[in-house]
């Protein structure tokens, strides 16, 4: 049993279609990279599985559970957590109210107030942003805010983390470090799916990768498949990332 | 069917008065995305001006050329000076269009308060081109005649506007996408308040209208605002040509209701658009036409 | 957190004002004229409603303008029940009924936009006016009510009860996780409900929990007006009030809209006699404006700036 599939899942918004008959699964503990060029359907497959937006049709399933046509915070209670592609951290908040948040609301294990704040210390201890818990988040630099949007999306202890771009905007350094991270995070047992666009990443932290162009899934494989793949290749013309740079 | 005719046609010179409305408003809240509670107060100021010059011995119809551009400069100034700072201190789209309904509401009661001040709270009406036409069989007002004809011959002209010259088609732009339109080089602040100074004007000259048709009163501005605001999510939001069409919709709808209507009781034709409204945001919020 | 802390000379101030303040309103009606005491129990009646537009639309940004229609429930329900029902058991129907309408209202709306909310509940108003005046004049045939009159005392100190228990609730949700929660819907909604917040529930009983206090505060204050029409009842002022007085006052804490609702009222009662009367809309609205584009975290959030610049410390989050 996969722990994360779409069969056939299809999303139009007025004439276009943005997701078109994609089927994908992720087994657990894998860690799947969802690439493509711009306005592939990338984000909103990801919309689609948070039940950010509704399908049109097919269906998705989560450890054997239906859950299309549900609310997000179903989702998330269920065991599926996401970071943003621009970030959406709760900015007029402290740092560590906004991951407590989520561990008193998106922990299915509904955990008391203090044990929320202890959760909620620790995943900050993971990411690095333990020092200064009670400062307001928008004072965060963009890196360190991705930081929190993941720890914030780790304390609704999810089984499947979705990673929305994270590491646009980052520079080299913090790209390695984000790497880490997330290499980090599989080890404690998450199974993740990333979108990005650094294809160093990609190619080094992925099991496996699909890929999306128009909406429609054009490959699938291991790195060095899609590496190789002629199909691939077309579609990201004139990127030189794909050969590792 | 002699009443069924009395109330398409009435419907549709009202209905031509309302598409100008809520045009304006549909700029406002559509495109510059403030939910002007006070659109109806610009209309009253232009129908009271009007009935002020025609006491002098202004036409009314002239004096619309003196409406206008004063109605839209100071729509322009008072986006550019208020709804701009208030944009530039919002942290997100929706602190921006709260506070801006807010402020709204403040234009609200201050035009209301200097409409009462200077014109007192009686109502007001004056005789225009008041006989009445027998068209196939049904009754019309000379006067509501030429006014639809001037609130229709302005929305096409409006809309020659938009498809034809660069500020007009920066406008169909913003209308669509906002900010995306200001990544193309669109300057986008002159645009939105360019959006509602006409909006503005459109509710001047929708008074002065008016106030050929029936009478008026300085409250009269809240009903007519809320009246462009169920035109316009019927229309659908974004949608000007929507709004347009809105409008005569529910001039029928309104001139149906007040048909029907038989008991002394003049708020039921009000609480008509309150059912639609409730029943287009419970079904279809898109509205006809909307994005 | 140990009863140390309880005496430190911050927690001193925080908590003594406040607590003297009541005590002296507490007291006041013994020494006082009757004048002063309707002053009071109006400006009770304004800061209860304030605090309690605050606890939904403070924190979720949702700008409700409905408050006018729970108000106005309420002194209904004091017009139809007042004399078969002991004063108690009217404020209770008068909260509970209001409760029903905002969840009603709430499940309807809550899942719209923000402004279209806003002009719905506005909107809720006038027609609730209407549908009032048809019902009143073409079936029953009658002009308003009669309401059942309390003594002056028995009105200011159920009101002071009210604003006492409609500010206890304020505290205690804000400091709970829902009071957490409602921040992060006014920050971010969709945000909150991936982490797990079922937004939707959240909005529509925090909505309906703040008509309560509204409700109940107009079952109080109809016994106080003795006769009632759609006019009295169904006043739109009475839903931008609060509105205005808790933006003027600052929505991030408890204090805000109180020290707004006081000031505010004051400034009003001045006014409606005085010889600006005429002009009292005027000011108002320049007053929203003016609050609007330059203070728009009111007086209390203007304060803490200054504080901030004084101490130089960083700045602080609303929460914590």
């Amino acid at each position: 049993m996969h722990l994360l599939q779409g069969e056939k899942v299809t999303v139009a918004f007025g004439g276009l279609t943005a997701v078109s008959e994609v089927d994908f699964h992720v087994d657990k503990g894998e860690i799947l990279g969802l690439i493509g060029p711009n306005g592939a359907g990338k984000t909103t497959l990801f919309n689609l599985i948070s039940a950010a937006i509704p399908v049109k049709s097919g269906k998705i399933t989560f450890k054997d559970t239906n859950i299309t046509g549900k609310k997000p915070y179903q989702v998330t209670r269920l065991g599926i957590a996401r970071t943003f592609q621009t970030v959406k951290i709760f900015g007029n908040l402290s740092v560590l109210d906004n991951v407590r948040l989520a561990a008193l609301f998106g922990d299915p294990k509904r955990p008391s107030a203090s044990q929320a704040t202890k959760d909620a210390m620790e995943l900050l201890e993971f990411v690095g942003l333990q020092k200064d818990p009670n400062s307001p988040a928008r004072d965060l630099t963009l890196a360190n805010q991705k930081r929190l949007e993941m720890a914030r999306a780790l304390a609704a202890k999810p089984e499947l983390l979705l990673l929305d771009e994270l590491m646009a905007g980052l520079n080299h350094t913090e790209v390695a470090e984000a790497m880490d991270d997330i290499r980090q995070v599989r080890d404690r047992g998450i199974t993740i799916i990333m979108i990005e666009h650094v294809m160093k990443a990609i190619m080094s932290i992925c099991d496996r990768i699909v890929v999306l162009n128009y909406g429609k899934k054009i490959a699938e494989g291991t790195p060095q498949e899609i590496a190789n793949s002629k199909t691939v290749i077309e579609v990201y013309l004139g990127e030189e990332c794909i050969t590792g740079s | 069917m002699q009443d069924f005719l009395n109330i398409v046609i009435g419907g549709l010179l009202i209905g031509g008065i309302y598409s100008l409305i809520s045009m304006g408003m549909s700029l406002q809240y559509g495109v510059a995305k403030v939910m002007n509670i006070a659109h109806g107060e610009f209309l009253m100021f232009g129908a009271f001006i009007t009935f002020t010059l025609q006491e002098h011995g202004v036409n009314p119809l002239v004096s619309i050329i003196i409406i206008a551009p004063v109605t839209f400069i100071a729509g322009f100034i008072l986006y550019r000076t208020v709804f701009t700072t208030i944009r530039v201190r919002a942290d997100n789209q929706g602190v921006f269009e709260g506070n801006a309904l807010l402020a709204a509401f403040g234009f609200y009661f201050i035009l209301q308060n200097i409409g009462v001040l200077i014109w007192k709270s009686t109502p007001k009406s004056y005789a225009f081109l008041n006989s009445i036409w027998k068209l196939g069989g049904a009754d019309i007002f000379q006067n509501r005649l030429v006014a639809a004809g001037f609130a229709i011959g302005l929305g096409i002209l409006f809309y020659i506007y938009l498809s034809t010259t660069r500020s007009g088609k920066a406008i169909r732009a913003a209308a669509q996408d906002a900010p995306t339109a200001g990544l193309m080089g669109v300057n986008i602040n002159f645009v939105l308040a360019l959006c509602f100074g006409f909006g503005a004007a459109m509710a001047g000259v929708a008074g002065s209208l008016i106030s050929i048709c029936y009478g008026i009163t300085t409250t009269m501005g809240l009903g007519y605002t809320l009246l462009a605001i169920v035109v316009v999510t019927l229309g659908g939001l974004g949608s000007i040509p929507g709004s347009f069409i809105g409008g005569f919709i529910l001039g029928i709808i309104g001139t149906a209701v007040g048909y029907i209507n038989h008991s002394s009781y003049t708020g039921l034709t009000v609480a008509s658009y309150y059912v639609i409204f409730i029943i287009l945001l419970l079904v279809r919020p898109k509205g006809l036409m909307g994005k | 957190m140990g009863l140390k802390k309880l005496f430190t000379a911050q927690a001193a101030i925080k908590w003594g004002i406040p607590l003297i303040i009541l005590i002296l309103v507490g007291v006041f009606p013994v020494f006082h004229s009757t004048y002063y005491q309707t002053l009071i129990t109006f400006a009770l009646m304004y800061m209860t409603l304030s605090v309690a537009w605050t606890i939904f639309s403070g924190t979720t940004g949702y700008i409700s303008l409905a408050s006018a229609a729970f108000y106005g429930i309420g002194i209904y329900a004091s017009a139809l029940f007042g004399e078969k029902m002991p004063f108690f058991l009217v404020i209770l129907i008068g909260g509970a009924a209001s409760f029903i309408f905002a969840f009603i209202i709430g499940a309807i709306t809550l899942r719209l936009r923000g402004i279209f909310f806003s002009m719905f509940t506005f909107g809720l108003v006038l027609l609730a006016y209407q549908v009032l005046i048809w019902y009143e004049l073409t079936i029953k045939n009658i002009r308003g009510y009669f309401v059942v009159i309390q003594s002056d005392n028995a009105i200011f100190y159920y009101l002071l009860g009210l604003f006492i228990i409609t500010i206890i609730v304020s505290y205690v949700l804000k400091r709970s996780k829902y009071g957490l929660a409602l921040s992060s819907i006014g920050e971010n909604e969709n945000a909150s409900e991936h982490i797990g917040v079922n937004v939707t529930l959240v909005k529509i009983l925090t909505f309906s929990l703040s008509a309560v206090f509204m409700g109940a505060a107009g079952a109080i204050m109809a016994t106080k007006l003795s006769y009632i029409d759609p006019n009295i009842a169904f006043d739109p002022m009475i839903s931008f009030s609060p509105a205005l007085m808790a933006t003027f006052g600052g929505m991030g804490n408890i204090y805000g809209p109180v020290i707004g609702s006081v000031i505010f009222y004051f400034i009003q009662d001045r006014l409606q006699t005085g010889p600006l009367q005429n002009y009292y809309k005027l000011i108002f609205g320049a007053v929203l404006v003016g609050t609007i584009m330059y203070m728009p975290s009111g007086i209390v959030g203007l304060i803490q700036k200054l504080q901030k610049r004084i101490s130089g410390a960083k700045s602080a989050p609303i929460t914590g």
